[in-house]
């Protein structure tokens, strides 16, 4: 049977950490950064689990900061 | 399958608008502003207006909207962006003019300016963001402002017999004959953000269509302001601000 995978990439620089993407995955594929963090000092967003994305988007389209790309591919 | 096989340009399904800048956005992390930016930006892409859209910004938080979006864009007086879009699509008609306003511009001093340019039904769309507080000064009392909501300028909640009742100025602007599509959005979900973008994007045909006013407000959250984490002040809104500004088509002709 044919699989939905995906991946996001996210703009590390421009991630304002604020949590928004992660609450919005329903599939709980991002993370915070626990103890790194971006030049500007926020703990940016990061693929904890990446083999449990769907490629949804919904992580992209709450982003204030338009700092995520979304993939997807159809696995046969 | 590794993940670099799934991140190639494509299967690419969502990325950053073209439009939008590469300067970083000022606002707070979790600001509704951000993502409201990205749909405009989104929406101009894809009705082709790039070269013809002229924005109108206000003073407040959205202030630098014009760094952001890459179209031409005026920067009005306080409060006054629809009378100053009102000249520019006389002037122009074939331009798509929007202003982009929140609470603290259209809603207390432009309140006469909003009303005025509804009335007229002059063809331009405005983007109104309500967070019920004054965000770019720190916090202070708006005429949006919920009864018992503390802010700086009212420590102890709002009060009815001192400051009055909130201003639910959407529902002020569907009542004028002027205005052909008033409408109460929301950004905090996906599926929010979805509606959203069809919301503005009805807006700023009806604009080019000649229908008269437009209006979308979008509830929004001031998680600075609210002293409150960006899910949190989500949360707070849905509770909260949902039963004075419930979401939904005030007018839609």
């Amino acid at each position: 049977m044919a699989k939905i995978r995906g991946a996001v990439t996210i703009e590390e620089e421009r991630c304002k950490g604020c949590n928004l993407c992660v609450a919005a995955c329903p599939a709980h594929v991002l993370s915070l950064q626990p103890k790194e963090v971006n030049n500007r000092g926020y703990h940016f967003a990061f693929m904890s689990s990446p083999e449990k994305c769907i490629g949804c988007s919904s992580c992209a389209l709450v982003c204030p900061d338009a700092c995520i790309e979304v993939y997807r591919i159809r696995e046969e | 399958m590794d993940i670099n096989d799934i991140i190639k340009p494509e299967n690419r399904i969502y990325k950053r608008p073209s439009l939008l800048t590469d300067s970083h956005m000022h606002y707070c992390p979790g600001c509704s502003h951000g993502v409201v930016h990205k749909l405009i930006a989104e929406i101009i892409e894809e009705m082709g207006m790039e070269e013809s859209a002229i924005g109108v910004a206000p003073v407040g938080c959205a202030v630098f909207a014009y760094n952001y979006i890459d179209v031409d864009f005026v920067e009005a007086a306080h409060g006054r962006a629809p009378a100053l879009a009102t000249a520019i699509k006389r002037l122009q008609p074939d331009k798509l003019v929007f202003t982009y306003q929140g609470d603290g511009d259209l809603a207390a001093i432009g309140t006469g300016e909003t009303i005025h340019a509804a009335n007229r039904g002059e063809n331009i769309a405005i983007i109104f963001i309500n967070n019920a507080i004054y965000g770019m000064t720190g916090g202070q009392m708006a005429p949006t402002t919920l009864l018992g909501m503390k802010t700086a300028t009212t420590p102890y909640g709002r009060r009815a017999d001192l400051n009055g009742y909130p201003l639910a100025i959407s529902n002020l602007v569907a009542q004028l004959d002027g205005s052909c599509y008033v409408t109460r959005q929301s950004v905090q979900s996906p599926a929010a953000v979805r509606k959203a973008k069809a919301a503005i994007r009805k807006a700023f045909e009806n604009s080019m269509a000649g229908k008269g006013t437009s209006m979308v407000e979008i509830v929004s959250t001031c998680n600075s302001g609210w002293k409150l984490t960006p899910e949190q002040s989500n949360k707070w809104m849905e509770e909260h601000m949902f039963a004075k500004y419930p979401l939904g088509d005030l007018k839609n002709v």
